[in-house]
């Protein structure tokens, strides 16, 4: 594994929290937003896809 | 037309400024919407990004995605720096002005509530990840010599791998313990996705802990003996920290035992 760590924050930390915490806010004021479990699992699928062609979408 | 409202955080007033040269997420520097004596923290987005239709589709868009998220945690941690920010869920998008103000006004009491508990913690993340091998490659073994042979082999490698994942589990249930009883609060996160993460090993504990700032570093300590252990003691388990991160995964109202659902 790498021995320096990586000084920038993993996007995948980053949606842990982006995406799965913080206050969820529901109503006719707020726009509906995407369902954050489809988001995940889009997202999924979609990194699966890119994995196969480019080496690393955000670098390393 | 001056677009839609996407908030960031609520928080109490403060009295430094907020770090200059702060982009925002659609390039809109953070302003600060007051109200009933709180502050929302709010861009101006354009409609044919953050309209409801437009997001679903950017949501999916990696490239978008990651600029979008790390715009919007630039910006709370810049908050973190002046106070401490109850973050709102990514994209929380608003029409306009008064809609904000009508959120704020109906969520008040909850976010008086909730800043309070957070004021003064930050945010730890512990993940543990135990490499896919066991250590001592058990390839080692002779080349079977009769059927039978063979399938004790399998049964002995069957085993020894069971052995490395419940050793495994073990570690990660005992160190969230651990960590927990040290913390205010944790959270389990859903494990990660190797090829989300780029991380080798499968990853078993993926914690948030909730510490107060002037306590995080005996907290960091701890992990980092943790994590100086599993380096010499040859059990193939590694340990990660990240933070301090502002409390986005403690910002909702349940209890860990609530969002626990069983340990690691």
């Amino acid at each position: 594994m790498t021995v320096v760590e990586r000084r920038e924050i993993a996007l995948v930390d980053l949606l842990d929290r982006l995406l799965a915490g913080g206050v969820v806010i529901k109503g006719d004021i707020t726009l509906r937003i995407a369902d954050v479990d489809l988001v995940r699992i889009d997202l999924n699928a979609l990194i699966s896809s890119v994995n196969e062609q480019v080496p690393s979408p955000w670098g390393s | 037309m001056t677009g839609l409202r996407y908030v960031y955080a609520v928080c109490h007033p403060f009295d430094a400024p907020l770090q200059a040269q702060l982009t925002g997420v659609a390039g809109d520097p953070p302003r600060l919407l007051s109200h009933h004596g709180l502050i929302a923290v709010v861009s101006h987005v354009p409609e044919r990004d953050f309209a409801e239709e437009p997001l679903h589709r950017r949501l999916e868009d990696l490239d978008w995605l990651t600029e979008t998220a790390r715009a919007h945690q630039s910006v709370i941690d810049a908050l973190t720096v002046v106070t401490t920010p109850l973050p709102l869920r990514m994209a929380t998008v608003f029409r306009d002005d008064s809609g904000v103000r009508v959120m704020m006004e109906a969520r008040e009491d909850d976010f008086r509530r909730t800043l309070e508990r957070l004021a003064g913690r930050v945010e730890w993340g512990v993940k543990v990840y135990a490499e896919a091998e066991p250590q001592e490659a058990p390839a080692a073994a002779p080349k079977p010599a009769s059927g039978r042979d063979y399938l004790r082999q399998r049964r002995s490698r069957m085993r020894t791998d069971e052995d490395m994942w419940q050793r495994a589990e073990e570690f990660a249930t005992r160190l969230h313990a651990s960590l927990s009883s040290y913390a205010e609060d944790s959270r389990l996160h859903a494990p990660q996705n190797p090829a989300l993460s780029r991380h080798s090993g499968r990853n078993l504990l993926n914690a948030a802990y909730l510490v107060p700032r002037d306590s995080s570093e005996e907290f960091v300590e701890l992990v980092d003996r943790t994590k100086d252990e599993t380096k010499t003691d040859g059990s193939g388990m590694r340990v990660e920290l990240t933070g301090p991160w502002a409390a986005y995964s403690f910002a909702g109202e349940q209890s860990a035992q609530e969002s626990a659902g069983g340990q690691p």
